[in-house]
């Protein structure tokens, strides 16, 4: 039975609330909201850096974030996160803190920090909403920006490969490490829980549209994560303590360029996928070779996997 | 009182983990550490200090290192961290966001030679590069001035009056490396005297607030004029946190600045830190010769303490500034602050020397030469580059 959200419910509690300042089609609108429910009513105690991200919530006094949000500077988020959560465990307090980042404060200036609170293995759920540009300054490259993609300092198409931040992340050996889809909500709110009920580092990374500066269709923005799944650009998988992988979803052999051509970025398509196509290639051979090689427990549901005695979370 | 023989690193790291400990009924202590010479060794005392509640996180950067500061101190603990030169520079993006939230961090700053080309000895240039943070700055010039002036730091940083972080800068390797006997003040007494943490704005898992995000122009304004104004109550909350030390440890740590023998003095010379210990026996001696002559033991930088200073100086008609740091361009940033204070008193020659540099050793001799120079003068000219490393 569904009931209608009453005011104090909708405005005060949810990790976003109405009045944010996304834009339409955002993916963090959704990430935001699905991250709160896979909380099942915890609240997270969030860091954001500079980014789109921290922009959503408006300006002060006004907020709309409905937990308790620290605005970190750009490359900080993950010691600042480390702060609080060092605290709240000598204090016996058990709230999830969260790292909200983009792309650059994640793969670009935040990853000394990032790679460093990873090695630690500091109690932080960590969430990149990859957008695959620095929106919040008007769409310039990062180093997750997909070969052949025109932003504002690649003119005429990034001559690059994206970062593979995941392998990065699993050189950590964290606990757990996933990728998030927007199109995939299941899988989207069985990581989340998986990652919360995992201590130590966790790192999750969303595939994030964003209309303004993919330059596409608001409205597609599902479809196109939907498409990139498919297409085998953008696989869903988890690896457990960054050397056991498990593969969520095969590509059914949608073309990759159901995704780019439906985004004005990809300046150079439909002329010229064979990069991003060769790009999902070498991705998936790398991905199979690995999930053989060390497959998840073996078969076994991550999502049952019961953390250790002793990484168990005080108040837990 | 525990007397014992020390280095200035050690006092630091000492005064650090008593004042974490005094905290441990309360949220507990973090401190963000990262190396660098000649700051190591207080890191490294702290790593090695069993904290009944409180941690030392080892953080690949400086720039982490006040980072996990800020975030211990937003969610209610207290914080503190050390460095050095580079390591302050590259620091310094989070020291000014760790004032702009108010957070009571302290900060030992090892006073070391900005580089490359790299020179590890004593410069005041990295610590005074940070002046336009909102930071109060303290010179210690001794092991006990170190110890009591951390303590005293703490206090009045975390007083709600203030909430600002507190940067205490000593001399690399001059204080940092060598022994002197200084008395260590028992927990106990530590206790008595650090009221517990208090962060009023701190992240509370229940009540949703957004700490530094977006503000427009106005409130902009009213944020810069709420921490002006928090560097305006210092003066007096110093005084009573100097106060409650003398009560609690029976000592009095020096002030703002120190005045000596300015009463009836002509000409009045001012130095921070070590600088300002030799200054001492080279104004005693002349003294004793029957010249006019005082000095000022300049501690706090920020708040700049103009009313003390002019009060301090009204009847000089000289003032030599020896300032160990450079802003290029301009001259000595103790000089800036100084002649500024001075604005009111046109007649008084406000002269700059810049001595020390790159940890050149300021003897007497060349503390006489300044003087002598400063006596000759009718007008005050540009700074002077008083060689002592030939
Ligand atoms: C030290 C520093 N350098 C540069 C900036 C300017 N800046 C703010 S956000 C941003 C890009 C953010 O990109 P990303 O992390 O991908 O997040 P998005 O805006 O795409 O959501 C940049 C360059 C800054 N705030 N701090
Ligand atoms: S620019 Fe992109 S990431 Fe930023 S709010 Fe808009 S859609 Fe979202
Ligand atoms: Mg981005």
């Amino acid at each position: 039975m569904s009931t209608v959200a009453s005011p104090e419910e909708l405005y005060c509690h949810n990790v976003l609330r109405p009045g944010n300042t996304n834009c339409a089609g955002c993916g963090m609108s959704i990430g935001l909201r699905w991250l709160d429910e896979a909380l099942d009513g915890e609240k997270p105690t969030m860091v954001i850096p500079a980014c789109c991200g921290i922009v959503t919530a408006g300006a002060f006094p006004t907020t709309a974030f409905g937990v308790p949000t620290a605005a970190s500077t750009f490359a900080s988020a993950a010691a600042v996160a480390s702060g609080i959560s060092n605290v709240y465990e000598l204090n016996g307090e058990s709230n999830v803190v969260v790292c909200w980042t983009g792309d650059g404060g994640t793969y670009d200036i935040g990853v000394a920090t990032l790679s460093a609170a990873a090695e630690r293995n500091e109690n932080v759920l960590y969430i990149c909403y990859d957008n695959e540009i620095y929106g919040n300054t008007g769409g310039q490259r990062s180093s997750a920006t997909p070969e052949g993609v025109v932003t504002s300092t690649t003119p005429k198409g990034k001559s690059e490969r994206k970062k593979d931040m995941m392998a990065i992340m699993a050189g950590h050996r964290i606990p757990y490490a996933a990728t998030l889809s927007v199109a995939h909500r299941d899988d989207f709110l069985r990581k989340i829980r998986t990652a919360r009920k995992t201590s130590g580092f966790r790192f999750l990374l969303m595939l994030s549209p964003c209309p303004t500066g993919w330059k596409s269709d608001p409205e597609e923005s599902i479809d196109l994560i939907s498409y990139a799944v498919r297409s085998g650009l953008f696989p869903l998988y988890e690896i457990f303590d960054g050397i056991r992988y498990r593969l969520n979803e095969r590509p059914d052999g949608m073309p990759v360029e159901e995704y780019v051509t439906r985004q004005r970025r990809y300046t150079k398509v439909p002329t010229d996928v064979a990069p991003l196509k060769s790009y999902i290639e070498d991705q998936w051979r790398y991905l199979d070779a690995m999930a053989k090689a060390f497959p998840a427990d073996g078969g076994v549901n991550p999502c049952h996997r019961i953390p250790s005695e002793d990484h168990d979370r005080k108040g837990e | 009182m525990a007397r014992a023989m020390e280095t200035g690193n050690h006092t630091a790291g000492y005064a650090l983990a008593v004042a974490g400990e005094a905290n441990r009924d309360a949220r507990g202590c973090v401190c963000g550490a990262y190396p660098i010479t000649p700051q190591s060794e207080i890191i490294e005392f702290l790593r090695g200090f069993v904290f009944t509640k409180g941690c030392v996180v080892p953080v690949e950067s400086e720039h982490s290192a006040m980072a996990v500061c800020i975030g211990a101190s937003l969610a209610g603990a207290r914080t503190f961290t050390a460095s050095s030169a580079n390591g302050l520079a590259y620091m310094a993006e989070n020291i000014f966001a760790a004032g702009f939230y108010r957070l009571p961090v302290v900060l030992i700053a090892v006073n070391r030679t900005l580089g490359p080309p790299w020179n590890i000895w004593v410069d005041q240039g990295d610590s005074l590069m940070l002046r336009d943070a909102a930071l109060l700055q303290f010179y210690a010039e001794s092991h006990q001035d170190l110890v009591d002036t951390i303590l005293v730091a703490f206090r009045v940083g975390e007083d709600e009056r203030v909430l600002l972080p507190v940067l205490v800068a000593l001399d690399g390797f001059v204080t940092s490396h060598t022994q002197m006997v200084v008395d260590l003040p028992e927990q106990e007494l530590v206790d008595r005297y650090l009221p517990h943490c208090k962060i009023p704005h701190r992240l509370r898992g229940d009540h949703p607030t957004t700490i530094g995000g977006l503000t427009w122009p106005r409130e902009t304004e009213h944020h810069r004029i709420e921490i002006q104004e928090a560097m305006e109550r210092v003066p007096q909350v110093l005084t009573e946190a100097l106060d409650e030390f003398e009560q609690v440890f029976g000592r009095r740590p020096h002030g703002a600045l120190s005045a000596e023998h300015t009463d009836d003095a002509d000409m009045v010379l001012i130095a921070c830190n070590t600088m300002a210990r030799t200054l001492r026996n080279v104004v005693n001696t002349r003294r004793s010769k029957g010249e006019r002559i005082g000095m000022i033991k300049s501690k706090m930088f920020r708040p700049f303490p103009r009313e003390e200073l002019l009060a301090a100086v009204s009847n000089a008609k000289r003032i030599g500034v020896l300032d160990r740091n450079h802003s290029p361009g301009s001259g000595g940033i103790f000089w800036q602050e100084v002649a500024t204070t001075l604005q009111p008193c046109p007649d008084v020659i406000v002269q700059d020397y810049l001595v020390g540099l790159g940890g050149g050793d300021v003897t007497p001799r060349f503390i006489d030469e300044i003087i002598d120079d400063l006596a000759s003068r009718d007008k005050a000219g540009k700074p002077v580059w008083k060689e002592v490393a030939v």
